[in-house]
């Protein structure tokens, strides 16, 4: 595979380890809803939303994989490698809790993930301008439902408008890492290849805001910053997270499926 | 049930009709439960078109929708073939205008 | 439509004659046509049936989502319990046709009154049952759903037609994973051997009783709802199965399974119908599970559909005061 000029195959691997991961994770949390949603409509819903996620996890990882020169497979590098060697953002990591943790969470997530998708459109690394491209459509699709959802817990019950501040308050910590640039990302950024995250800080505050007020909810006044995904350095949640999904994978070294 | 009245449902019903592709008609498709038309055509999509196969959904309130009654059938759905003024065969042409 | 058609007035042996009538011509019975109370509720009655089948029936595959190997297997698992979901949500719609609500079915269900394909109250244990539960009760079940989209009752009839499309990548993915363990390591041939081993009798008795003790399906087949006996479908299913395992050099745990050149038929042993009424009363190895999952996922969605409709009330409010005002 041809790397754009004077860009560090393993920063770019890294990189795309990161999105993908991200993706990856939030999937295999969301796809735990199979079975157990509150209604048979969302039960569809939520897996629709689950395999959007595994499929540019896939795309993703597939291209992490060629740029890193093929030595792993887009399989191995989801369901071989250790929680310390994954690059996502904790809040995807964190336990599905009840519907309003995962719509609040969703929502957070979704507004991140089209205004950065939106940027990342224009990357000047071509393949990953196209992921950007075919993914931008199912993100959309995706905060419509989020975006409706939170409006209808917000504005719904008591109780659910009890429940969703209640997420909100315990996500809000989560929410600064989506937006915190590093060394290896700013160096992304200055070749065109990836978008600048805290730029986007603003427009990602406005926009929820602007739902949640909607949805007689409040921006959380949480001070506390929680961040270390991209250095491996995640919440215990995650390790039992791939005890799970990668059980078969290590049990069964070197197996077909 | 007042319109007050929240207690436990699987939420009213809607019907769905799909349009498979530009020019066509919209079809029936089944029906889907939502508590309002937004999530009746998100729940609509998920449902009937997530294998694609479609460019436009509408989606009604099942109670909505008026229907003629088999009874009907008969007076209502007057079969034509005695008023053959309707169909095109009665009507002949000379082929040099055509 | 050339019958002389009925009015109000009518007896109701008119009425049932027509209705016989128009079953022998092979007519579709729809929603608002008079049809015998007796077949409106035997309708209900299956149809409901199926569609709890399929939601319960994610259960024992859902088991596995979070534990899938690889994307592809990963993906393609979840896109069937999804598929799942539909097909009973398109059964639970056609149901709703005939004039009970949703709600009314599910409070069957998880109240214990309403039945279930037995099936999926067996436990998913590995990673092959999974292609077990593809190949066998999927493969059933493409049997039964060929012949019901053939279904007198108009709506069932076109849910069926819908579930068939979708239904066919479901056996060929669990078969593909079968043949994949067998074709793998010793540690996946004996997984694959094990599954076989625990699903081959449950599937068979998924048939449904012989038929001597079928008190349904005299009438379910006078009423071109059903086709074929449970026997027929049995013999046909074991017949395609057991060429399909001794293929991929597996076999099936029955010590009385022999060919019979004559029929062409594999004659196989007794079914355990103790095992079998005791999983339909209620005591099989999972049937708790199962419903315990079901009321706890029902109970714990009850604030979220409040929710929703509460919203849609307080809109609507709103917008017949705009009108109003």
């Amino acid at each position: 595979m041809k790397l754009p000029e004077s860009v560090d195959r393993q920063i770019l691997f890294e990189y795309l380890l990161r999105l993908g991961d991200e993706r990856l994770v939030l999937g295999h949390r969301l796809s735990e809803w199979c079975g157990h949603a509150p209604i048979l409509e969302e039960d569809i819903a939520l897996a629709n939303l689950a395999l959007d996620l595994l499929g540019q996890s896939e795309a993703l990882l597939d291209l992490a994989s060629q740029v890193e020169g093929r030595s792993r497979t887009p399989d191995e590098l989801a369901f071989l490698r250790e929680a310390i060697d994954f690059r996502n953002p904790l809040i995807v990591e964190l336990p599905i809790g009840d519907f309003a943790f995962t719509i609040s969470r969703q929502f957070l997530f979704d507004v991140y993930s089209r205004l950065y998708f939106e940027k990342l459109e224009a990357s000047s690394f071509e393949p990953l301008a196209g992921i950007a491209r075919k993914t931008l459509q199912e993100i959309r699709y995706h905060h419509r439902h989020s975006r409706q959802w939170m409006l209808r817990l917000g504005d719904g019950t008591e109780e659910s408008n009890r429940r969703t501040r209640r997420a909100l308050d315990e996500l809000w910590r989560f929410t600064a890492e989506l937006f915190q640039s590093d060394d290896l990302e700013a160096g992304l950024l200055s070749s065109g290849i990836a978008p600048d995250r805290p730029a986007l800080f603003e427009a990602w505050q406005d926009e929820v805001a602007g739902t949640l007020a909607e949805a007689g909810l409040q921006l959380p006044r949480e001070e506390h910053r929680v961040s270390g995904g991209r250095s491996g350095q995640h919440t215990e949640h995650l390790g039992h997270l791939l005890a799970e999904m990668q059980i078969l994978a290590r049990s069964f070294p070197g197996a077909s499926w | 049930m007042s319109s007050q009245d929240h207690s436990d449902t699987q939420w009213p019903l809607w019907e769905v009709f799909v349009q498979p592709r530009t020019g066509a008609a919209h079809e029936h498709a089944g029906s889907v439960h939502a508590p309002d038309g937004e999530l009746a055509l998100q729940n609509a999509r998920d449902v009937y078109a997530r294998r694609g196969h479609a460019v436009s959904l509408w989606v009604v309130p099942s109670d909505q929708i008026v229907a003629s009654s088999p009874s009907d059938q008969g007076p209502f759905f007057d079969p034509a073939q005695d008023k053959v003024y309707r169909h095109p065969s009665f009507y002949r042409v000379d082929r040099n205008f055509e | 439509m050339n019958e002389p058609h009925l009015h109000a007035e009518d007896t109701p042996d008119a009425e049932n004659a027509l209705f016989e009538a128009r079953l022998a011509a092979g007519e579709k019975i729809e929603p608002k046509d008079w049809m015998p109370e007796r077949y409106r509720q035997q309708l209900i009655r299956m149809m409901s049936q199926h569609a709890h089948s399929e939601i319960v029936g994610m259960l024992p595959e859902g088991n596995w989502i979070t534990r899938a190997p690889n994307f592809r297997r990963k993906k393609a698992l979840l896109a069937k319990v999804q598929d799942e979901a539909g097909h009973g949500l398109y059964l639970y719609s056609a149901t709703e046709t005939l004039g009970i609500s949703r709600e009314e079915l599910i409070d069957q269900l998880l109240s214990g009154k309403a039945k279930y394909s037995s099936i999926f109250n067996y436990p998913t244990l590995t990673w092959a049952d999974i292609g077990v539960i593809g190949w066998f009760v999927d493969g059933a079940a493409i049997v039964n759903q060929t012949m019901l989209a053939k279904a007198s009752y108009g709506p069932y009839s076109r849910a069926m037609v819908r579930i068939c499309k979708e239904e066919s990548f479901h056996k060929k993915q669990g078969f593909e994973i079968i043949a994949i363990l067998c074709r793998g390591t010793e540690g996946q041939r004996r997984m694959a051997q094990d599954a076989v081993d625990r699903w081959w009798w449950p599937t068979l008795m998924m048939f449904g009783p012989p038929d001597e003790a079928s008190a349904n399906s005299e009438e379910l087949m006078r009423w071109k709802v059903k086709t074929r006996s449970n026997d027929e479908l049995r013999q046909h299913f074991v017949n395609m199965t057991v060429a399909q395992a001794h293929s991929l050099g597996l076999t099936v745990p029955d010590p009385d399974l022999e060919y019979d050149e004559a029929t062409g038929d594999w004659r196989f042993g007794e079914l355990d119908w103790d095992e079998f009424w005791e999983v339909i009363k209620g005591r099989g190895p999972c049937n708790r599970e199962r419903m315990e999952a079901r009321r706890r996922a029902h109970e714990k969605g009850a604030w979220v559909r409040e929710a929703a409709a509460a919203y849609a009330a307080k809109r609507a409010a709103e917008s017949a005061s705009v009108t109003a005002g």
